[in-house]
């Protein structure tokens, strides 16, 4: 044991940055993925047909894929459509579309199980579209979606993890590099779970919090 | 932008990619296999009257739920060594999906039970079943029967994850997608064959699924 503590002390420094990239990176991923997935969740539900397909490819196109193979595509062909992106930027790209979809998909669940004499009522009294949405629809809908967007959340800390493959120094990553210096590799992948269960963990009871507090109204 | 598709050279490699599908199938079939025998006895015992048990499955699906796949593969491959156990990489993919199965599968089995009404497993004991009885000829086969969904989910879900395979040189469809992309350099069309394979087949067991359910009305 006192080996080990010796050698994550030694590399604390790399680990730390590595989580701090880990977390970064979810964290860009699940906000540019809800602003996404709005949009395309309430295109789903109220766009006409024409705007409705295109979205409904993507996401259909996003959700067969596993995300392994979108990190694999965002990471090779912008580079020959002439866009050069960082390994980074296209682990953070690949994740987004990722996360757009499935957000995507769960705000149109969400928008769906409104009852429809909501938006009737809303246009009965003469409030306009945008105004129904945002008064009306979305403060509904995102209160009914939240426990699955917690859960794309941790799968998205969770997916995080295969950008070590594309070579972004996240936390996956930096505990390989340390355990090829130092050999000890069950306790630093241990280490490495752990602080993916803590960082989920914590994301969990957030929401749960955030659920109690949106709930009581 | 000075770039044309041309597919030949992933059609050239193209029986390879067919095999990796077939190799990913498989593997999915043996963890999710596996899986629902872990997910079985571990959902039946989150609702049996022992507090130690309850608390273990908890513990069990907390932990792989949170953890990512990788990291479970990585452990399973190259930190069991350390102590002596030691699987090739097949046999231990499949061990670390079947574990990562098996904690989704007892959720899903768990819901399963607690949806089969009492009113059945009363009558059940009332005609003089035992209680392994009724567990076996009645709550299972209802239970089956609600879980045969979100089962089928999980199942398309492990099939992606299969992909995982490819960080450990298990060739698979994403290992070998990704051997003709660095051998050939042609980016875009391997990618889109690829991903096309998995959306297709994606779908391809979502209608199969679909009809198994017609295929057994609900109870």
């Amino acid at each position: 044991m006192q080996p080990f503590l010796n050698q994550i002390w030694i590399a604390r420094w790399p680990l730390w940055e590595g989580f701090l990239l880990t977390i970064e990176v979810a964290s860009a991923a699940i906000l540019f993925g809800t602003v996404l997935g709005c949009i395309c969740g309430i295109q789903l539900v109220y766009g006409p047909a024409i705007v409705r397909f295109p979205f409904r490819v993507y996401v259909d196109v996003m959700r067969g894929t596993p995300v392994l193979v979108l990190i694999l595509a965002a990471f090779y062909i912008p580079s020959v459509a002439g866009v050069s992106l960082s390994a980074t930027q296209a682990g953070v790209l690949a994740l987004s579309l990722f996360a757009g979809a499935h957000i995507g998909e769960l705000m149109r669940g969400a928008l769906q199980a409104i009852p429809p004499g909501q938006a009737e009522a809303a246009r009965s009294i003469g409030l306009t579209f945008p105004q129904t949405l945002a008064y009306v629809l979305l403060p509904q809908a995102l209160r009914s979606a939240l426990p699955p967007w917690i859960n794309t959340g941790v799968e998205l800390i969770k997916g995080s993890s295969l950008l070590s493959i594309i070579g972004v120094g996240e936390l996956l990553l930096r505990t390989q590099e340390v355990i090829g210096r130092t050999f000890m590799t069950i306790e630093f992948y241990v280490f490495a779970g752990a602080l993916y269960l803590l960082a989920n963990i914590f994301l969990d009871q957030l929401g749960k919090a955030v659920e109690r507090r949106v709930q009581g109204r | 932008m000075g770039y044309s598709l041309q597919f030949g050279a992933v059609w050239a490699s193209f029986g390879n990619l067919l095999s990796g599908l077939a190799l990913g199938l498989g593997l999915a079939v043996a963890a999710v296999a596996c899986g629902t025998v872990i997910g079985l006895v571990a959902a039946f015992a989150s609702v049996s009257s022992s507090r130690i048990a309850r608390v273990l499955v908890g513990g069990y699906v907390m932990l792989i739920r949170n953890l990512p796949l990788l990291v479970l593969v990585l452990l399973v491959y190259f930190a069991l060594p350390q102590l002596g156990i030691r699987f090739d990489k097949y046999e231990s993919f499949i061990g670390a999906l079947a574990l990562y199965a098996g904690a989704y599968l007892t959720e899903v089995f768990r819901a399963g039970l607690v949806a089969v009404p009492k009113g059945v497993v009363e009558a059940s004991r009332a005609i003089g079943l035992t209680r392994v009885q009724t567990n076996v000829w009645v709550v299972a086969p209802i239970m089956m029967r609600n879980a045969l969904p979100s089962m089928g989910n999980t199942f398309i879900g492990m099939f992606k994850d299969s992909s995982i395979a490819a960080a450990i040189a298990v060739p698979e469809l994403t290992f070998q997608a990704r051997k003709i992309n660095v051998d050939t350099f042609r980016v875009v069309e391997t990618w889109i064959v690829a991903s096309g394979l998995y959306i297709a087949t994606c779908f391809a067991i979502a209608a199969l699924l679909r009809r198994l359910e017609r295929l057994f009305p609900k109870f």
